[in-house]
Protein backbone atom coordinates (compact mmCIF):
# COMPACT_ATOMS: atom_id res chain seq x y z
CA UNK A 1 0.00 0.00 0.00
CA UNK A 2 2.64 2.88 0.75
CA UNK A 3 4.60 1.80 -2.47
CA UNK A 4 1.49 2.80 -4.05
CA UNK A 5 1.10 5.94 -2.21
CA UNK A 6 4.56 6.94 -2.80
CA UNK A 7 4.44 6.22 -6.60
CA UNK A 8 1.48 8.27 -6.95
CA UNK A 9 2.46 11.26 -4.83
CA UNK A 10 6.06 11.38 -6.64
CA UNK A 11 4.62 10.84 -9.89
CA UNK A 12 1.78 13.79 -9.34
CA UNK A 13 4.38 15.97 -8.55
CA UNK A 14 6.70 15.55 -11.33
CA UNK A 15 4.04 15.74 -13.92
CA UNK A 16 2.63 18.74 -11.90
CA UNK A 17 5.82 20.65 -11.14
CA UNK A 18 6.58 19.68 -14.93
CA UNK A 19 3.30 21.38 -16.28
CA UNK A 20 4.22 24.53 -13.76
CA UNK A 21 7.48 25.01 -15.46
CA UNK A 22 6.48 25.22 -18.67
CA UNK A 23 3.90 27.64 -17.87
CA UNK A 24 5.42 29.42 -14.90
CA UNK A 25 5.28 33.14 -15.73
CA UNK A 26 9.12 33.69 -14.00
CA UNK A 27 12.01 32.06 -15.52
CA UNK A 28 13.51 31.55 -12.13
CA UNK A 29 10.08 29.44 -10.66
CA UNK A 30 10.51 27.55 -14.13
CA UNK A 31 13.97 26.26 -12.45
CA UNK A 32 12.71 26.31 -9.17
CA UNK A 33 10.10 23.91 -10.64
CA UNK A 34 12.50 21.84 -12.79
CA UNK A 35 14.24 20.89 -9.09
CA UNK A 36 11.17 19.83 -7.93
CA UNK A 37 10.64 17.58 -10.55
CA UNK A 38 13.90 16.26 -10.56
CA UNK A 39 14.06 15.27 -6.83
CA UNK A 40 10.10 13.53 -6.93
CA UNK A 41 11.91 11.47 -10.40
CA UNK A 42 14.77 10.73 -7.86
CA UNK A 43 11.83 9.40 -5.31
CA UNK A 44 10.39 7.24 -8.45
CA UNK A 45 14.28 5.50 -9.05
CA UNK A 46 14.24 5.14 -5.79
CA UNK A 47 11.00 3.14 -5.78
CA UNK A 48 12.47 1.10 -8.65
CA UNK A 49 15.42 -0.13 -6.31
CA UNK A 50 17.71 2.21 -8.58
CA UNK A 51 19.17 3.91 -5.35
CA UNK A 52 22.43 5.16 -7.20
CA UNK A 53 21.25 6.57 -9.64
CA UNK A 54 18.53 8.80 -7.90
CA UNK A 55 21.89 9.92 -5.52
CA UNK A 56 23.09 10.65 -8.66
CA UNK A 57 20.23 12.40 -10.17
CA UNK A 58 20.02 14.84 -6.94
CA UNK A 59 23.99 15.08 -7.10
CA UNK A 60 24.16 16.33 -10.28
CA UNK A 61 20.62 17.78 -11.63
CA UNK A 62 19.66 19.22 -8.79
CA UNK A 63 23.49 20.13 -7.27
CA UNK A 64 24.75 21.07 -10.87
CA UNK A 65 22.85 21.42 -13.75
CA UNK A 66 19.61 23.14 -12.23
CA UNK A 67 22.10 25.80 -10.32
CA UNK A 68 23.73 26.18 -13.45
CA UNK A 69 20.26 26.99 -15.19
CA UNK A 70 19.33 29.40 -12.31
CA UNK A 71 23.22 31.22 -12.38
CA UNK A 72 22.46 31.72 -16.30
CA UNK A 73 18.94 32.89 -15.88
CA UNK A 74 19.90 35.27 -13.01
CA UNK A 75 22.98 36.62 -14.61
CA UNK A 76 21.44 37.66 -18.21
CA UNK A 77 19.25 40.58 -17.97
CA UNK A 78 16.27 39.45 -19.91
CA UNK A 79 12.41 40.98 -20.95
CA UNK A 80 11.11 38.68 -19.86
CA UNK A 81 7.42 39.61 -20.62
CA UNK A 82 8.06 40.64 -24.54
CA UNK A 83 9.35 36.91 -24.81
CA UNK A 84 6.33 35.74 -23.92
CA UNK A 85 4.18 37.47 -26.61
CA UNK A 86 2.77 35.18 -28.94
CA UNK A 87 2.53 32.43 -26.38
CA UNK A 88 -1.42 31.70 -26.41
CA UNK A 89 -1.00 31.96 -30.03
CA UNK A 90 1.28 28.86 -30.34
CA UNK A 91 -0.80 27.04 -27.15
CA UNK A 92 -3.27 25.12 -29.66
CA UNK A 93 -1.07 23.75 -32.33
CA UNK A 94 1.18 22.75 -29.41
CA UNK A 95 -1.82 21.09 -27.33
CA UNK A 96 -2.59 19.25 -30.57
CA UNK A 97 0.62 17.85 -31.35
CA UNK A 98 1.46 17.03 -27.12
CA UNK A 99 -2.26 15.01 -26.99
CA UNK A 100 -1.72 12.79 -30.18
CA UNK A 101 2.06 12.09 -28.92
CA UNK A 102 0.59 11.26 -25.41
CA UNK A 103 -2.18 9.38 -26.48
CA UNK A 104 0.57 7.34 -28.64
CA UNK A 105 2.85 6.80 -26.40
CA UNK A 106 -0.10 5.72 -24.16
CA UNK A 107 -0.94 3.23 -26.29
CA UNK A 108 1.58 1.33 -27.40
CA UNK A 109 2.94 1.01 -24.02
CA UNK A 110 -0.27 -0.18 -22.45
CA UNK A 111 -0.86 -2.81 -25.28
CA UNK A 112 2.29 -4.27 -25.24
CA UNK A 113 2.76 -7.70 -24.64
CA UNK A 114 5.49 -10.20 -24.05
CA UNK A 115 7.49 -8.41 -21.71
CA UNK A 116 7.64 -11.68 -19.37
CA UNK A 117 9.64 -13.76 -21.86
CA UNK A 118 11.66 -10.88 -22.92
CA UNK A 119 12.39 -10.40 -19.35
CA UNK A 120 14.01 -14.15 -19.39
CA UNK A 121 16.26 -13.50 -22.06
CA UNK A 122 17.15 -10.01 -21.01
CA UNK A 123 17.86 -11.11 -17.39
CA UNK A 124 20.48 -13.80 -18.60
CA UNK A 125 22.88 -10.99 -20.24
CA UNK A 126 23.37 -8.90 -17.23
CA UNK A 127 21.37 -10.20 -14.24
CA UNK A 128 20.56 -8.16 -11.53
CA UNK A 129 22.82 -9.30 -8.11
CA UNK A 130 19.67 -9.65 -5.55
CA UNK A 131 22.16 -10.02 -2.50
CA UNK A 132 24.36 -6.99 -3.48
CA UNK A 133 23.62 -3.19 -3.10
CA UNK A 134 22.58 -1.11 -6.51
CA UNK A 135 25.58 0.46 -6.04
CA UNK A 136 28.26 -2.25 -6.09
CA UNK A 137 26.14 -4.36 -8.71
CA UNK A 138 26.86 -1.27 -10.88
CA UNK A 139 30.04 -0.54 -10.38
CA UNK A 140 30.96 -4.21 -10.93
CA UNK A 141 29.59 -3.55 -14.82
CA UNK A 142 30.66 0.17 -15.40
CA UNK A 143 34.27 -1.00 -14.67
CA UNK A 144 34.48 -3.92 -16.15
CA UNK A 145 32.60 -4.46 -19.35
CA UNK A 146 32.08 -0.99 -19.99
CA UNK A 147 35.04 0.64 -19.55
CA UNK A 148 35.36 2.50 -21.95
CA UNK A 149 31.95 3.48 -22.62
CA UNK A 150 32.89 5.17 -19.16
CA UNK A 151 35.74 6.60 -20.21
CA UNK A 152 34.50 7.85 -23.32
CA UNK A 153 31.90 9.85 -20.73
CA UNK A 154 34.24 11.25 -18.76
CA UNK A 155 36.12 12.74 -21.95
CA UNK A 156 32.47 14.01 -23.47
CA UNK A 157 32.62 15.65 -20.00
CA UNK A 158 36.15 17.36 -20.20
CA UNK A 159 35.18 18.19 -23.73
CA UNK A 160 31.91 20.16 -22.42
CA UNK A 161 33.90 22.19 -19.98
CA UNK A 162 36.77 22.78 -21.90
CA UNK A 163 34.30 23.87 -24.81
CA UNK A 164 31.74 25.78 -22.23
CA UNK A 165 35.05 27.79 -20.89
CA UNK A 166 36.75 28.36 -24.61
CA UNK A 167 33.15 29.99 -25.57
CA UNK A 168 32.39 32.00 -22.87
CA UNK A 169 36.16 33.31 -22.07
CA UNK A 170 36.74 36.47 -23.38
CA UNK A 171 39.69 39.17 -22.91
CA UNK A 172 38.32 42.62 -22.09
CA UNK A 173 40.07 46.14 -22.89
CA UNK A 174 41.44 48.04 -20.34
CA UNK A 175 41.26 45.80 -17.34
CA UNK A 176 44.80 45.66 -15.53
CA UNK A 177 46.22 42.04 -15.38
CA UNK A 178 49.00 40.79 -13.46
CA UNK A 179 52.68 40.84 -15.16
CA UNK A 180 54.11 38.56 -13.64
CA UNK A 181 57.68 38.79 -15.71
CA UNK A 182 57.38 42.55 -15.20
CA UNK A 183 57.37 42.20 -11.78
CA UNK A 184 60.10 39.63 -11.35
CA UNK A 185 62.24 41.79 -13.45
CA UNK A 186 62.19 45.12 -11.33
CA UNK A 187 64.96 46.03 -9.57
CA UNK A 188 66.19 48.58 -6.75
CA UNK A 189 67.76 50.39 -9.95
CA UNK A 190 64.44 51.74 -11.58
CA UNK A 191 62.18 51.30 -9.04
CA UNK A 192 63.71 53.79 -6.24
CA UNK A 193 65.16 57.28 -6.95
CA UNK A 194 66.96 59.09 -4.45
CA UNK A 195 66.95 62.36 -4.28
CA UNK A 196 68.23 65.20 -1.76
CA UNK A 197 65.91 67.63 -2.05
CA UNK A 198 66.40 70.62 -0.12
CA UNK A 199 64.41 71.93 3.09
CA UNK A 200 61.75 74.35 2.41
CA UNK A 201 61.51 73.92 -1.16
CA UNK A 202 60.47 70.31 -1.89
CA UNK A 203 60.65 67.96 -4.93
CA UNK B 1 -3.84 -1.20 -7.71
CA UNK B 2 -0.20 -2.84 -7.92
CA UNK B 3 2.13 -0.65 -9.67
CA UNK B 4 3.51 -2.23 -12.59
CA UNK B 5 5.64 -0.96 -15.34
CA UNK B 6 3.10 0.46 -17.36
CA UNK B 7 2.38 3.00 -14.53
CA UNK B 8 5.85 3.90 -14.82
CA UNK B 9 6.36 4.54 -18.59
CA UNK B 10 2.71 6.42 -18.93
CA UNK B 11 4.26 8.74 -16.24
CA UNK B 12 7.45 8.90 -18.37
CA UNK B 13 5.60 8.79 -21.61
CA UNK B 14 3.44 12.31 -19.75
CA UNK B 15 6.63 13.92 -18.44
CA UNK B 16 8.22 13.38 -22.08
CA UNK B 17 4.89 15.03 -23.45
CA UNK B 18 5.27 18.28 -21.34
CA UNK B 19 8.34 18.86 -22.51
CA UNK B 20 7.45 18.41 -26.15
CA UNK B 21 4.64 20.73 -25.01
CA UNK B 22 6.84 23.51 -22.93
CA UNK B 23 8.94 23.31 -26.64
CA UNK B 24 5.96 24.21 -28.60
CA UNK B 25 4.73 26.61 -25.86
CA UNK B 26 7.95 28.82 -24.97
CA UNK B 27 9.30 29.09 -28.80
CA UNK B 28 11.27 32.36 -28.25
CA UNK B 29 12.56 31.41 -24.58
CA UNK B 30 15.48 29.35 -25.14
CA UNK B 31 16.30 28.61 -21.50
CA UNK B 32 12.75 27.30 -21.02
CA UNK B 33 13.27 25.35 -24.31
CA UNK B 34 16.81 23.75 -22.68
CA UNK B 35 14.69 23.02 -19.77
CA UNK B 36 11.95 21.41 -21.49
CA UNK B 37 15.04 19.28 -23.36
CA UNK B 38 16.45 18.40 -19.93
CA UNK B 39 12.75 17.15 -18.46
CA UNK B 40 12.80 14.90 -21.76
CA UNK B 41 15.71 13.24 -21.05
CA UNK B 42 14.59 12.97 -17.97
CA UNK B 43 11.60 10.74 -18.85
CA UNK B 44 13.76 8.53 -21.34
CA UNK B 45 15.90 7.76 -18.24
CA UNK B 46 12.74 6.96 -15.98
CA UNK B 47 11.38 4.43 -18.92
CA UNK B 48 15.24 3.02 -19.24
CA UNK B 49 15.37 2.44 -15.01
CA UNK B 50 11.85 1.21 -15.40
CA UNK B 51 12.76 -1.36 -17.88
CA UNK B 52 16.22 -2.31 -16.16
CA UNK B 53 14.33 -2.88 -12.76
CA UNK B 54 11.09 -4.67 -14.31
CA UNK B 55 13.07 -6.79 -16.64
CA UNK B 56 15.86 -7.59 -14.30
CA UNK B 57 18.93 -5.99 -16.35
CA UNK B 58 20.96 -3.91 -14.83
CA UNK B 59 22.52 -2.40 -18.49
CA UNK B 60 19.42 -0.13 -18.59
CA UNK B 61 20.67 1.66 -15.66
CA UNK B 62 24.27 1.93 -17.11
CA UNK B 63 23.18 3.55 -20.04
CA UNK B 64 20.63 5.86 -17.88
CA UNK B 65 23.78 6.83 -16.45
CA UNK B 66 25.51 8.10 -19.95
CA UNK B 67 22.11 9.61 -21.05
CA UNK B 68 23.09 11.58 -17.53
CA UNK B 69 26.48 12.22 -18.70
CA UNK B 70 25.33 13.92 -22.20
CA UNK B 71 22.75 15.65 -20.61
CA UNK B 72 24.95 17.62 -18.44
CA UNK B 73 27.01 18.21 -21.22
CA UNK B 74 24.71 19.47 -23.26
CA UNK B 75 23.26 21.79 -20.97
CA UNK B 76 26.91 23.16 -19.84
CA UNK B 77 27.53 23.99 -23.92
CA UNK B 78 24.02 25.37 -24.17
CA UNK B 79 23.86 28.05 -21.68
CA UNK B 80 27.35 28.67 -22.31
CA UNK B 81 26.18 29.65 -26.12
CA UNK B 82 23.27 31.13 -24.61
CA UNK B 83 25.57 33.61 -22.98
CA UNK B 84 27.83 34.41 -25.96
CA UNK B 85 24.71 35.16 -27.60
CA UNK B 86 23.31 37.15 -25.42
CA UNK B 87 26.56 39.10 -25.19
CA UNK B 88 26.44 39.67 -28.79
CA UNK B 89 22.59 40.69 -29.34
CA UNK B 90 21.67 41.82 -25.95
CA UNK B 91 18.57 39.95 -25.90
CA UNK B 92 17.62 35.78 -26.25
CA UNK B 93 15.09 35.93 -28.47
CA UNK B 94 15.60 32.83 -30.51
CA UNK B 95 12.62 33.50 -33.45
CA UNK B 96 15.00 35.81 -34.99
CA UNK B 97 18.42 33.72 -35.20
CA UNK B 98 19.56 34.57 -38.50
CA UNK B 99 23.03 35.57 -38.18
CA UNK B 100 24.74 32.59 -39.85
CA UNK B 101 22.06 32.45 -42.59
CA UNK B 102 21.24 28.77 -42.53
Amino acid sequence: MLPTIAFYLFSGIAVGSGLMMISARNPVHSVLYLILAFFSSAGLFVLLGAEFLAMLLVVVYVGAVAVLFLFVVMMLDIDFVQLRQGMMQNLPASATVGLILLAELILAFTARNGAGETAEKVAEVAPMAEQTANTNALGQIIYTDYFFMFQTAGLILLVAMIGAIVLTLRHREGVRRQNISEQVNRDPKEAVVLTNPRPGQGL
Amino acid sequence: MEIGLSQYLIVAAILFTIGIFGIFLNRKNIIVILMSVELMLLAVNINLVAFSSFLGNLIGQVFAMFVLTVAAAEAAIGLAILVVYFRNRGNIDVEDVNLMKG
